[in-house]
């Protein structure tokens, strides 16, 4: 089974280098880019059969060291 | 008076600051991250700073999973004192051991330079050398020193005493010009600027010295 995890930053807490993504599109030319809002993918793949059993280990991965949730949120999807 | 620092691959500050404590009068021990305990009468935990596992996912991430790391909890649950400085910060916030992260730097700069700390309070082991308010001198190198915390954590911090230094001139866009912060036994330190980068006046200063010294006289006292 194959998991995707998405880390993004909180609502509210400030991504520097977004901003600075958002900067440099604008130096290119791209106008109306109102934010910019960066994080990371996670592709994990997994010995679990079972959708449930995995979504679960994933999320305690999750908990536990992919994602720092004083500052970040994570969402699974499971393929 | 044993001290253990720990090392991780990719700490760069481990024999600088084993040199600190040594020259403090400290038994430096030095410690593996695959070791699963510290040595026998270890009285303070070193982490030093650096870039360990390359500062994949996040810096400190990987390294507050190591086996150390569970010996270091412990050593900290039993009351022994724990310094954490710069990547040894961000070590400790990721292990649980202090509250809040250290981001990206608020200009996105690697910050290289020698700073003006303020001694926001001396009721800790680690900085009762200085008096509260005073201003003293270290380095800093970092990338990653932005402290970040909620409004409920921010505000235990303060009522709690628990900033250890703030910075006069704000480096990294750090909350509440944040620096360094105790726990709440007051026994783990984390800090972003290098004391062990100052314990020389040959070279720069030794105003970190004074941390040194007083660390291993209250472990002795002890």
């Amino acid at each position: 089974m194959k998991a995707r995890v998405y880390v993004t930053l909180r609502e509210g807490v400030l991504d520097p280098q977004g901003e600075a993504v958002r900067h440099a599109l604008g130096t290119l030319g791209f106008s109306g880019v109102n934010a910019v809002r960066q994080g990371k993918l996670i592709e994990i793949d997994l010995a679990a059969t079972d959708r449930a059993a995995a979504e679960a280990e994933v999320k305690a991965m999750c908990e536990k060291l992919l994602a720092n949730t004083v500052i970040e949120r994570y969402a699974v999807e499971i393929a | 008076m044993k001290a253990a620092i720990v090392t991780f691959p990719g700490s760069n500050c481990d024999r600088d600051l084993a040199l600190a404590f040594e020259q403090a009068g400290a038994r430096v021990l030095r410690v593996w991250h695959k070791d699963g305990a510290l040595p026998d009468g270890t009285d303070v935990v070193g982490i030093p700073g650096g870039f360990s596992f390359g500062d994949y996912l996040r810096c400190g991430a990987i390294a507050a999973q190591s086996p150390v790391m569970a010996a270091v909890r412990a050593h900290a649950a039993r009351g022994g004192h724990v310094l954490g400085i710069c990547n040894g910060f961000q070590v400790l916030t990721e292990s649980g051991l202090l509250p809040g992260v250290l981001m990206r730097n608020a200009g996105l700069r690697f910050v290289c330079r020698r700073v003006a700390l303020r001694v926001a309070t001396a009721a800790s082991a680690f900085t009762r050398g200085w008096r509260a308010g005073q201003v003293i001198h270290l380095p800093v190198a970092h990338h990653d020193g932005n402290y970040v915390t909620d409004a409920d954590g921010l505000a235990r911090l303060k009522d709690e005493d628990r900033i250890a230094f703030t910075y006069c001139d704000n480096p990294n866009g750090a909350m509440a010009d944040i620096a360094g912060i105790l726990s709440p036994n007051r026994r783990v330190l984390g800090m972003m600027p290098h004391p062990e980068r100052a314990i020389d006046p040959e070279l720069g200063g030794a105003d970190g010295s004074v941390l040194f010294r007083s660390l291993v006289e209250a472990a002795v006292a002890a």
